[in-house]
């Protein structure tokens, strides 16, 4: 099989933009100390969504739109109960996931298999025409650009904006924004609408560009649990995590790549391989905390990121 | 300017503020004291709308206001400086500064945090990450925050605790040029010398009442009455007769080329013996050294050179010298105790623990402690609804009988004199005569008060070392910020 860099960059750069709404939304929850465990099931019925209302309507216009709301209205459910009423948002979220889940199964059986609008590339004008840069970042589907445009635009607003540090002041002291007047729950209840609005995108993402089509397997079941594994790896930085995305991207894309070169070799093992690699890094994280090397040292300090110190613990006024 | 009127708080069955009145005029100081536990901090927090109140009203410049969460409050320019400092700890200095302003302009408001800081002499760098502060940074760049916000009516909840006395000349500095301002200045405090030193007008507390209020001079003996109602069913508090200073006695701790990179400063080729029988106070700024000491003395850091505990060198953590030497942290909840846990499972935890827990296992032993620490709680109680005085009351419960070398930070931080008083005694009582007691203290009285050696460090040495009675307050205050005449240098 001819592979050549091009043509690798642009599939990852593809493959990983579904992943990257995914991981950004739930940093973005996260920053703000709430932990949305749902997305495995969000991004299935957001998907499902998505792919309906596109069908229904003959354009994926819509289809992105019902998705993203399907996204806000699963983090409205995890924002009433574990914001406001304080309860578990571990517990929520996992009973969300599983929910969500057979909802889109239940609820998408007529839809099955069925033909429906995708969104199909795009190129730039002139700009994908350049050697080498234009094949890889300027011949995508719209809903790819989108993925590039949302990391400067989300580290922008996290560490540039007023509202960016108080998202952040939130994620970190709840107690602290609270004596300073600014409204720790509500400002959490925003950016878990927000985060789960681009969850919904991802979802959509999947069935109407990357992996077009509503069915089951849709083949997007697992997606939720990396992007969760991805927003810890990235060390709740939103740079970090959307590399995060792209090395998970280049060794899906490597699994395919491998398995045409060792036919012999059973194919479960590329499609897992990402799996215990990402375990396999954190490790070497952890192993080289108190290395003496400081050049590695000093690389490994920039992969590993401090937690929200108020993640998963909702404020509760006095 | 600001006067609250019959203010009422309760919490669930408990009455934790029963009717307070309290009027503060514009450029002044204003004091307010109490026990523990006698609703001071509540209504501190009721005034900034931090918890709303259940009822009674709030006069700010005559008229009635609401303030039923800190937005009112501030918006009405009420700061307040909370006694664990609510800031951002993984956030810059720049970003907790501007954390909630109005204005979003870094370069700006980073000429600004700087301007003000150097008005009033603190030195802060905008850009370090807050987790490097001392609490008496953080607490300085808190001031800053609020007076950027151009506040009125400044509450401060003991601003003097776990802060070094250079500090707290700043702070104090800081707080007499507010009041010129024409601010209004609320300070709640244990220290009644902070009081009489600042405050033009004193209100006490006692149980959630209003009892007494005075104006400059204050008298002393009836501010005490007040506060604690009749002195008479406690000891007195003890001096150095309990424990035998005079020739020096066997070795217990001896530090030989110490250094350790951990803590603010480290330590840096620290060596000195701590003999049987002594009860050495350790005093400095924050993070010079004297907690790194503490930990270390109690095997819970790395470190190079040698230490020798109860005389053998300590190669693994052998049980025998984990029993004798106690460790008691300054902040109790976090490191010291289990929040979650009652205090019948914390006696069990420390002693001998069962492998099945009946519901009455312990419960005796429990029960007998409560009594014998004067502990106000049952044996289900759980630690974290215990008040800091009971929360320490517990930690020494669980000092093991035969603990010969007691190491603690901040015995008495955040208790009131009474509570501060029997944990001395106690102490002093359970300690057997070949055992020694070593405690770090930001309060140099009580250094003074209980310690039979005091030693000062400074930037991770040892900068004096001398028996209590030799040296006094003047000394120990300049060898904390590094002053030493040459005839007093380090012994060896």
């Amino acid at each position: 099989m001819d592979v050549s860099i091009p043509v690798l960059a642009a599939g990852i750069a593809a493959t990983s933009a579904p992943l990257i709404f995914a991981a950004l939304g739930e940093a973005l929850t996260e920053k703000g100390g709430v932990i949305n465990l749902s997305l495995d099931g969000t991004i299935l019925l957001s998907a499902m969504t998505g792919f309906a209302a596109a069908s229904a309507t003959g354009s994926v216009w819509p289809g992105f739109a019902a998705a993203a709301a399907t996204g806000m209205a699963v983090a409205l459910v995890l924002s009433v109960i574990g914001i406001w009423l304080g309860q578990s948002q571990v517990a929520v979220g996992f009973a969300l996931t599983f929910l969500c889940r057979d909802l889109a199964y239940f609820l998408g059986t007529s839809y099955s298999r069925t033909p429906g609008p995708q969104q199909l590339a795009a190129p730039v004008p002139l700009l994908s025409k350049l050697p080498l840069v234009g094949p890889i970042f300027f011949n995508h589907s719209l809903i790819v650009y989108a993925s590039f445009l949302l990391i400067p635009l989300l580290w922008y607003f996290m560490y540039h904006t007023r509202q960016g540090l108080i998202l952040r002041s939130v994620g970190e002291n709840p107690e602290g924004c609270w004596a300073r007047g600014i409204r720790p729950r509500l400002t959490q209840t925003i950016y878990t609408l927000a985060g789960g609005a681009l969850v919904g995108i991802g979802g959509a993402a999947f069935s109407l560009a990357i992996k077009p089509g509503w069915g089951r397997p849709q083949g997007c079941e697992g997606i939720g649990w990396i992007a969760l594994a991805l927003v810890i790896f990235g060390g709740w930085h939103p740079l970090r995590v959307a590399l995060g995305a792209y090395i998970f991207g280049l060794l899906q894309i490597s699994g395919i790549l491998l398995q045409d070169i060792f036919p012999t070799l059973p194919s479960q093992i590329f499609q897992v391989a990402p799996f215990p690699l990402m375990i396999f890094t954190l490790v070497i994280i952890h192993f080289s905390r108190n290395r003496q090397d400081r050049w590695f040292s000093r690389l490994m300090a920039l992969l590993s990121g401090s937690p929200p110190r108020a993640l998963g613990r909702s404020h509760q006024q006095e | 300017m600001i006067e609250l009127r019959d203010i009422h708080k309760y919490f669930g069955s408990v009455k934790a503020l029963q009717g307070v009145s309290l009027k503060v005029e514009a450029g002044s100081i204003h004091g307010v004291v109490g026990e523990n536990g006698a609703g001071k901090s509540t209504l501190m927090k009721v005034l900034t709308g931090y918890i709303a109140r259940t009822s009674g009203s709030l006069l700010f410049s005559g008229k009635e206001v609401e303030i039923q969460t800190p937005r009112d409050g501030t918006s009405l320019g009420i700061g307040m400086l909370y006694q664990e400092p609510l800031d951002f700890l993984q956030l810059s200095v720049l970003d907790n500064f501007m954390a909630g302003a109005a204005d979003f302009q870094r370069k700006k408001m980073k000429k600004k945090l700087l301007a003000l800081a150097n008005r009033f002499g603190f030195t802060l760098h905008p850009d370090s990450p807050l987790y490097w502060l001392t609490v008496g940074e953080r607490q300085q760049l808190e001031l800053l925050r609020l007076i950027h916000a151009n506040i009125r009516v400044l509450i401060l909840d003991e601003p003097t605790t776990g802060i070094s006395g250079e500090q707290q000349d700043l702070l104090f500095g800081a707080l007499r040029s507010l009041k010129e301002e024409g601010c209004a200045i609320i300070l709640v405090s244990h220290k009644l010398a902070e009081i009489e030193a600042l405050c033009d007008r004193l209100t006490i507390l006692r149980r959630g009442k209003t009892v007494a209020e005075q104006e400059q001079p204050f008298d002393r003996n009836s501010v005490l009455t007040a506060m604690f109602g009749e002195f008479s069913d406690q000891p007195p508090p003890d001096q150095n007769s309990t424990v035998i200073t005079a020739g020096k006695k066997k070795k217990l701790v001896s530090f030989h080329e110490v250094c350790s990179s951990t803590g603010r400063s480290g330590l840096d080729a620290v060596s000195t013996d701590l003999y049987e029988g002594e009860v050495v106070g350790l005093a400095g700024l924050d993070g010079s050294g004297q907690s790194v000491f503490l930990k270390i003395c109690a095997d819970l850091l790395p470190h190079t050179g040698s230490v020798e505990r109860f005389n053998h060198q300590h190669s693994t953590s052998s049980d025998q010298g984990d029993k004798q030497a106690v460790f008691l942290p300054a902040d109790r909840l976090s490191e010291g105790l289990i929040a979650s846990l009652s205090i019948r499972e914390h006696l069990l935890l420390a002693d001998n623990t069962p492998l099945f827990m009946l519901p009455a296992t312990g419960r005796e032993e429990a029960q007998q402690a409560i009594e014998t620490y004067n502990i106000l709680g049952q044996p289900g109680t759980a630690a974290g609804d215990l008040s800091g005085g009971n929360q320490q009351r517990l930690l020494l419960s669980l000092i093991p009988a035969k603990a010969r070398l007691i190491l603690m930070e901040n015995p008495t931080r955040g208790l009131d004199v009474r509570s501060g008083n029997w944990t001395w005694h106690h102490l002093r009582e359970q300690l057997p005569e070949d055992g020694a007691i070593i405690f770090a203290s930001p309060d140099l009285e009580e250094i003074m008060e209980q310690a039979s050696r005091v030693i000062v460090f400074f930037d991770g040495r040892i900068i004096l070392d001398r028996p209590v009675d030799e040296t006094d307050l003047d000394e120990i205050s300049r060898a904390i910020t590094g002053q030493v005449n040459s005839e007093c240098q380090i012994e060896k």
